[in-house]
């Protein structure tokens, strides 16, 4: 150091800056915030479910951005934690159990798919925490494990919905054909069950492999048995192709679908073979022609016009299960009103009249549910698009 | 069964039973030229077909097509420039493997591109009902439209690898790699395009078979195998003969369909496959000679 009043000065400087961020304004304390409420989903965002999972999770995330914008559920807001388990069992289990453990969520919403939901229920119901799952699998909600409910109607209803149409059209004589993934197994033996209930008898059900990509040969058998009508239960593609396969090779007799038809994309695979196809499902697809007095009506249009300006595509049915997982959720924390597992799990239980898209829940102890066939509209498909099916 | 009915079968069993035979025939090429087996092979045909429908919005059916078999065509040649030729000393074996996983890089690449939704091209004649009466059965237009490509694509490969020059030299690499090279043929542009053959016929076969099978990213896999099945059941190597074990595997499912369930569809064509290779296990019609895999 040349001068002493260089020392002077760097010796000043060391003070200072020994003494200044000491002499800080106190932070303002953090505002007295509500703590977040910490809410999981599994969905199955890519791969083979992803029709099922991509519009879930673009609806969770849409939906929860509006709560949070309107002040959240009790004043918190809900932090959402999406995780995409492909459709594949093994990866929604790990991601349960960290959403479980290390998350500590108060619910988990999802998963897509009836697998993977199966494989996370019992940790679930050991884990207390609640699950709200997107698949329709009658097996997730019968035997009730009491933190886990489901949001899809009953493939059991949708039979009960099919066989009674075909009852009013007077068929007794049909073939059944179905895809070899579970939603198709499990549609098979609901059909075989239900069907014969209303004096039809299935003269022929075939199964064929899900990515089956010609079923001309199954179908040439169902049109040898001569039958009055066909019921495909399946998901894409297989849908598009059983319809038109069937004109095809000339078997002219009414189509029902299950309720995994629904999105208008199928229509648009099936081209003019999938007019005047049959099946039952919510009522999201025919929205604008319900009347304005109907319980569902300002809930299917709004959530139908937000997700389709916001994300450019059609909303599908698959999506609203997400919808109504949360608004359930929701509705169960306001109830409670508290964010306490077991208080809102109980709350749950006692929920009546919640207006979802898939229909107007009524929960109880025994129904983790809360639907039943009325939640089903039969619904068909005119000029390639869907329409309420009159008689 | 009726007449009629056995018609139907025998059309849905070739139907299938050609896009099968397709499919061996491209594996052959590529095998014949290069000792490799392209598990890429299902993807081509799959590019074909997606390609062919993004351009469908934009320019005239025909036009799409010629568009994306140019395009798939195009992307064989790349491949074997950039990922097969480096390879330059590797074992046969190394190299299936990398086709395999160009195959998984592909169906990841077309999910990026085109998503998983279902799609298929606009039918070449007719619509999704129209139908035909042959014989009592009844076919959709398009079925025709694929038994009539199929045919043509193993007549002009037969010309052209009998009468061209082109052929010749592909098949004389085929024979014996340095003997052609020593005749003054340049091998590793043969092997190229061998490739680029391939691929640009799997794209035509996959744009005919889209409005009837319709098309997803991942559906290139499945048919590989079975094209693989194919090629290995009529002896591998040999193209006529994968024709004729194409068509046979694929009558073979149909009658089995009309028969038994249609779940055991597989089982019965695979015990079949199974049965026919354990008695004669270089194929139906392979020469007694060719009896390994080649390592030229």
């Amino acid at each position: 150091m040349e001068t002493r009043a260089a020392r002077i000065f760097c010796i000043l400087m060391v003070v200072l800056a020994l003494v200044l961020p000491g002499c800080k304004e106190a932070e303002t304390p953090p505002a007295q915030e509500t703590a977040p409420i910490k809410v999981g989903a599994i969905l199955a965002v890519t791969g083979p479910a992803s029709f099922l999972g991509a519009p879930e999770s673009k609806t969770l995330e849409m939906l929860t951005e509006k709560i949070n914008k309107s002040g959240g559920v009790n004043g918190a807001k809900i932090e959402l934690t999406i995780m995409d388990s492909g459709a594949n069992p093994e990866k929604a289990i790990s991601m349960a159990k960290q959403l479980i453990d290390e998350k500590k969520v108060l619910a988990i919403l999802g998963p897509s798919t009836s697998g993977e939901t199966m494989a996370i229920k019992n940790i679930c119901q050991e884990g207390e925490t609640i699950l709200l799952s997107c698949a329709a699998a009658e097996t997730i909600v019968n035997p009730v494990a009491s933190y886990v409910f489901k949001t899809p109607q009953k493939d059991s209803d949708a039979a009960r919905r099919i066989g009674q149409t075909m009852k009013d059209m007077g068929i007794t004589k049909i073939g059944v054909v179905t895809s070899n993934a579970g939603f198709g197994v499990a549609g098979g033996k609901q059909l075989a069950a239900i069907i014969p209930e209303y004096g039809i008898t299935i003269a022929i059900a075939e199964t064929y492999d899900k990515q089956e990509t010609d079923l001309t040969g199954v179908l040439t058998k169902l049109k040898g048995e001569d039958v009055q009508a066909v019921v495909n239960w399946s998901i894409v593609p297989a849908q598009s192709l059983v319809a038109k396969n069937m004109k095809q090779i000339g078997l002219n007799v009414p189509l029902f679908q299950s309720h995994g038809f629904g999105n208008i994309k199928y229509v648009e695979a099936g081209g003019e073979a999938a007019n005047g196809t049959i099946f039952p499902a919510g009522r999201l697809l025919v929205a604008d022609a319900l009347a304005d007095d109907h319980p569902q009506k300002k809930v299917l249009t709004e959530y139908k016009t937000d997700y389709e300006s916001r994300h450019q595509e059609d909303a599908s049915t698959f999506g609203g299960h997400a919808y109504d997982a949360l608004t359930i959720l929701v509705e169960g924390i306001r109830k409670a009103q508290s964010t306490e597992t077991a208080k809102v799990r109980a709350a749950i239980e006692t929920l009546q009249g919640v207006v979802g898209t898939g229909g107007v829940f009524n929960f109880s102890a025994d129904d983790h549910n809360g639907l039943d066939r009325n939640a089903f509209e039969m619904l068909t498909v005119k000029d390639g698009k869907f329409a309420i099916y009159q008689k | 069964m009726s007449f009629a009915q056995i018609v139907q079968y025998t059309f849905s069993g070739i139907t299938v039973g050609s896009i099968y035979a397709i499919t061996a025939v491209c594996f052959n090429i590529i095998y014949n030229c290069t000792g490799i087996i392209n598990f890429a092979q299902g993807e081509f045909l799959i590019i074909g077909a997606m390609t062919a429908i993004s351009l469908s919005h934009v320019v005239p059916l025909p036009l799409a097509i010629v568009g994306a078999v140019a395009v798939t065509t195009v992307i064989g040649g790349l491949i074997e420039i950039v990922f097969i030729r480096r390879v330059s000393d590797a074992s046969i074996l190394r190299l299936i493997v990398i086709t395999i996983g160009l195959s998984i890089v592909m169906r990841e690449g077309m999910l990026h591109i085109w998503d998983e939704k279902v799609r298929s091209l606009p039918y070449f004649t007719g619509s999704a009902i129209t139908t035909v009466s042959i014989l009592g059965a009844h076919i959709s237009p398009q079925v025709l439209w694929v038994l009539g490509v199929s045919a043509v694509i193993v007549t002009a490969l037969t010309l052209f690898f009998r009468l061209t020059t082109t052929g010749r030299a592909m098949r004389a690499c085929a024979d014996n790699r340095m003997a052609a090279r020593l005749c003054g043929i340049n091998d590793r542009w043969m092997v190229t395009l061998s490739f680029m053959l391939s691929a640009g016929i799997g794209a035509l076969a996959g744009c005919v078979i889209s409005p009837v099978t319709q098309t997803q990213y991942d559906m290139g896999a499945p048919l590989a195998i079975k094209g693989f099945t194919v090629a290995i059941l009529g002896g591998l190597g040999n193209s006529m003969a994968a024709v004729v074990a194409g068509l046979f595997l694929g009558l073979l499912e149909a009658f089995v369909v009309s028969q038994f369930a249609a779940a055991y569809k597989e089982v019965v064509a695979i015990a079949v496959l199974l049965l026919i290779l354990i008695f004669r296990p270089s194929g139906l019609f392979a020469r007694r000679d060719v009896t390994a895999l080649r390592t030229a």
